[in-house]
């Protein structure tokens, strides 16, 4: 792109450029994307993953200092040589993490990204729920 | 010494090769901010590494383990989970509805002129703090590895500004940081942190395979002799918790002061990644939310098998080289000095002065690619958010043309590193404010940036009052209570008013419930009623990634 042209216009054509936003940009048509099927069902599945898994990794995490503090002694005992839990529970938040992750990839890529593709295609027909 | 020299004056010269080659690719704004939207996944997740795993990762952790052992890990641990947050929560809706920063998000719903100077403010706290250790730090590791190269550039930087004597070290740091940003944008940014990123894990894999050929691949007699190391004052030895958090000394409300403080250290760190505004920038120069998803993925793994191997490289640093012999006071020298004595071990002193030359080459390039990241973040919150936004756009209607945004990015860009030098050098020359700084900067990103963020996104009574409350009131009040806390000053005060280093347990909380107060302020005063009808069109972005930014095809 050129520099110093903050509007890029069309070669050959005297219009002026169109706006950048669809023609439909407005209230009703993102409330009525909100209220379709896809659209709820999209947040649901979202939401049926994040929520537990948010709130398993939080209490899975804090599990650890709060272990340190309280159960010392439980923390220091031996599993393997000198290898105590409380080593073994640090490594397992790794664990932990990238299998979460992996999760959360694995059903974005199978459930969220479709219903998303979805709904795109539905809003560049100009259809929207039926809301206006 | 000349080897340790050689290596430096190589990063130097590969670094600005490719800032000279990402000059031609910085030349419009979305170019200038975020790559031109063509960084891929894998790129951009080495990239977050990059960016993510600074100095304090690298050379504060390896030393917080050498000298305290396990509870130095707790770093590591939290370091990694947080991008769970970053994962679920934040990256795939910030590539959705941004542009080029933070405030951009925020400002879709809220009226653009406060909500745009509040995350400008914020920014620039999380940012300059972040900023100002990892500058200190780079001033004095250049100070002891290669002492040389300070004297020879006293002669060409012996500036006093301000009555501020200028450190040399530090202004040579921030000039090359400047020339990267100013010169080559995001793109250059980029490139320096995905090298870098490549340079410090090979680092952290050779070190831990020598530690371990050292102990013959046995990971019981590893064991066995960090367990042997043990800590004078609590009588614990290093494979156990308590030392840096000595439990069951004082009592807060009847909690345990360590146990809370230690707490509070997790919240903010896993927490505060998602409000960091240098990381989420990073999100805008991939074309979609999926590779957006992507770089998360290539992050966490790197992050992860990275703070994994700091146990080696600490505990390696405690056996094999010891407390006494890395530097009675400064533990970041953990890692240089076991590099030094595992070459030395196997390949002789020239495998010595070696090892030890490329360690700090690596620590080098850290920094360097660290401060360039938060001199864009920061840069892009003056320029893009605050000067072309509030000032040129709504307070005085203009239109700003690409070739100005763009010259007043490069401009802002270069004002913030020359501060940055000075307070740097003003800041660490005086104050043991240097060490905490960092800390801090995890703190506001959480208790102001974060919950500003979520509520955008995913609650639709939210508005500007709210957005406002917690991104000013966030920052103030975090960083009141760090000044009031044990720490600030030097010796560290016995009776501080506030009793926690860490102040996330207290500020995080307050951050979420000044935005939820203010938002309820701002209902009943009526004053701000877009900020709801706007929420529908946010959600649905925020979820489909509908008329998210494109990627503009290259000319």
């Amino acid at each position: 792109m050129e520099v110093g042209k903050s509007v890029p216009t069309q070669p050959g054509s005297r219009k002026e450029a169109p706006p950048p936003e669809p023609p439909v940009a407005d209230v009703a048509h993102w409330e009525g994307l909100e209220q379709t099927d896809e659209f709820r069902q999209l947040v649901r599945s979202r939401l049926r993953f994040v929520l537990p898994a948010t709130v398993f990794f939080l209490v899975y995490y804090f599990l650890l200092p709060i272990g340190n503090g309280l159960a010392p002694d439980l923390m220091k005992t031996k599993v393997i040589g000198e290898v105590n839990v409380a080593y073994l529970f640090a490594l397992s938040q790794f664990v932990m993490a990238w299998t979460l992750a992996y999760l959360y990839i694995r059903k974005a890529n199978r459930v969220f990204d479709p219903l998303a593709a979805k709904l795109r295609a539905r809003a560049a027909a100009g259809k929207d729920g039926g809301a206006r | 010494m000349t080897i340790t020299l050689a290596l430096f004056l190589i990063v130097v010269a590969v670094t600005l090769g490719i800032t000279a080659w990402a000059a031609r690719r910085a030349r419009t704004t979305v170019q200038f901010w975020a790559a031109g939207r063509q960084i891929k996944g894998w790129q951009n997740g080495l990239a977050i590494a990059g960016d993510y795993m600074s100095a304090a990762s690298f050379l504060g952790i390896a030393g917080l383990i050498a000298f305290n052992g396990y509870d130095g890990f707790m770093y590591s641990v939290g370091w990694l989970v947080a991008y769970l947050t970053v994962l679920f929560l934040i990256a795939e809706p910030m590539r959705n509805t941004g542009k080029y920063t933070m405030a951009d998000v925020l400002a879709y719903r809220m009226s653009p002129v406060p909500v745009r100077s509040a995350a400008a403010f914020a920014t620039v706290a999380v940012s300059a703090s972040y900023m100002m250790a990892q500058m200190i730090g780079a001033g004095s590791l250049i100070k002891i590895l290669i002492p040389t190269l300070d004297t020879n550039l006293k002669p060409y930087f012996n500036w006093t500004v301000f009555g501020t004597h200028l450190d040399p070290s530090i202004t040579m740091v921030g000039l090359l940081m400047m020339i990267y940003v100013i010169a080559g944008g995001m793109v250059a940014t980029t490139w320096v942190q995905i090298i870098k990123a490549i340079l410090l894990m090979s680092g952290a894999v050779l070190l831990s395979f020598l530690v371990m050929l050292h102990f013959g691949f046995n990971f019981g007699s590893f064991f066995n002799a960090v367990a042997g190391v043990k800590d004078s004052a609590t009588k614990l030895n290093f494979t156990q918790p308590g030392i840096l958090y000595p439990y069951g000394k004082k009592q807060v409300f009847g909690i345990d002061l360590a146990l809370l403080d230690n707490i509070s250290l997790g919240m903010a760190l896993i927490l505060g990644t998602a409000g960091l505004p240098h990381i989420l920038m990073r999100f805008f120069t991939v074309p979609n939310a999926k590779a957006a998803r992507q770089s998360v993925a290539w992050a966490m793994g790197l992050i992860g098998s990275f703070y994994i191997m700091t146990t080696f490289l600490g505990f390696g640093a405690a056996t094999l080289v010891g407390k006494a012999h890395i530097c009675a006071s400064n533990s970041n020298l953990a890692a240089p000095r076991l590099a030094e004595f595992l070459g030395g071990q196997f390949f002789g002193t020239t495998g010595a002065e070696f090892l030890l030359a490329f360690i700090s080459a690596v620590a080098f390039a850290t920094i360097l690619a660290v401060v360039a990241g938060l001199t864009l973040a920061a840069a892009g919150a003056f320029s893009h958010d605050f000067y072309v936004n509030v000032i040129r756009t709504h307070l005085l209607h203009g239109q700003v043309s690409e070739r100005e945004q763009v010259t007043v990015a490069r401009i802002t860009a270069g004002l913030v590193g020359l501060l940055s030098i000075w307070l740097a050098a003003r800041v660490g020359a005086t104050a043991n404010a240097a060490a905490l700084v960092a800390g801090v900067a995890f703190v506001i990103a959480s208790a102001a940036n974060l919950p500003a963020i979520l509520f955008t996104l995913f609650w639709k009574r939210f508005n500007t009052w709210g957005a406002v409350a917690s991104l000013v009131g966030g920052t103030v009040v975090t960083i009141w209570l760090v000044a009031i806390g044990p720490g600030w000053t030097l010796p560290a005060n016995a009776h501080p008013a506030f009793p926690l280093q860490n102040v996330g347990i207290v500020s995080i909380p307050i951050g979420f419930a000044l935005a939820i107060i203010g938002t309820y302020l701002g209902e009943l005063v009526k004053a701000d009623k877009l900020a709801e009808v706007k929420f529908h069109e946010i959600d649905v972005r925020a979820q489909t990634g509908l008329g998210a930014e494109p990627t503009p095809v290259p000319a």
